[in-house]
């Protein structure tokens, strides 16, 4: 049973203000990623905060780097089921958790990060890794 | 909500990913729930059984590394005496890149 929506509100607020646009239903994660051109990240935000808690603020400090994904885009695991399920659809070849986080340039999957991947590290250590995959894969761009 | 936590006050181990490995042929990959009388609680659960599963155990730890847990049990609970590890797959994953 999803959690209060009251509840996840400032989970959900938190990734607006870093400029993620968020996707609740299938045919916004269709419209944003069905013909994908150029880059966008996917955060299947969660409500756990043993890891939620510190790869939002991983997120923002990444979003920091000058160079970023063209799109950052969000959904919500165990809120908006539907959606989070086709989102998934697109990087199907790896295990669903949440949070986690994809990559994708022209709609092919390019850097995946897994909830496992995130427990237990600070903010600093988790933006690094993605701030070196925005270089590897991410043109200079500004998202939204 | 920055680092905001639903759950404070738990196993140091709580809402981590974990490699529990047994006495037995068998290990198991979850996120680590809790931990009492009955044994150690894990959520969302992939399984390896040496002998049974066609890959061994390091190319399923290597697996679940890579590509996520496929958890295909919601929960288990190991008796802690079957228990003879247990180890953080992110730290596994660092070794074995290390290595």
């Amino acid at each position: 049973m999803p959690y209060d929506p009251q509840l996840v509100q400032p989970m959900r607020d938190e990734m607006l203000r870093m400029g993620a646009r968020e996707m609740t239903t299938v045919a916004e994660v269709d419209a944003a990623l069905g013909d994908l051109k150029g880059t966008a990240l996917v955060f299947v935000n969660s409500v756990c905060g043993c890891a939620a808690g510190n790869a939002r603020p991983a997120l923002a400090l990444a979003l920091k780097h000058a160079t970023r994904p063209g799109q950052v885009l969000t959904v919500f695991a165990g809120q908006d089921l539907d959606a989070v399920a086709r989102a998934r659809q697109y990087f199907s070849e790896y295990q669903p958790s949440s949070p986690s986080i994809a990559l994708l340039q022209d709609g092919e999957l390019v850097h995946f990060v897994h909830r496992h991947q995130i427990e237990g590290r600070p903010p600093q250590a988790i933006a690094a890794d993605l701030i070196a995959a925005f270089d590897r894969f991410c043109g200079a761009t500004s998202a939204v | 909500m920055t680092g905001h936590v639903f759950h404070p006050g738990h196993h140091e181990l709580h809402g981590i990913t974990v490699v529990l490995e047994t006495a037995g042929p068998v290990t198991y990959v979850g996120r680590f729930d809790t931990q009492d009388d009955e044994g150690l609680h894990l959520k969302d659960v992939a399984v390896h059984q040496e002998g049974a599963d066609p890959r061994t155990k390091s190319k399923f730890l290597a697996d679940c590394g890579k590509f996520g847990i496929p958890a295909r049990r919601k929960s288990v609970t190991v008796p802690a005496y079957q228990v003879i590890r247990i180890s953080r797959l992110a730290e596994l994953e660092a070794r074995s890149q290390d290595g």
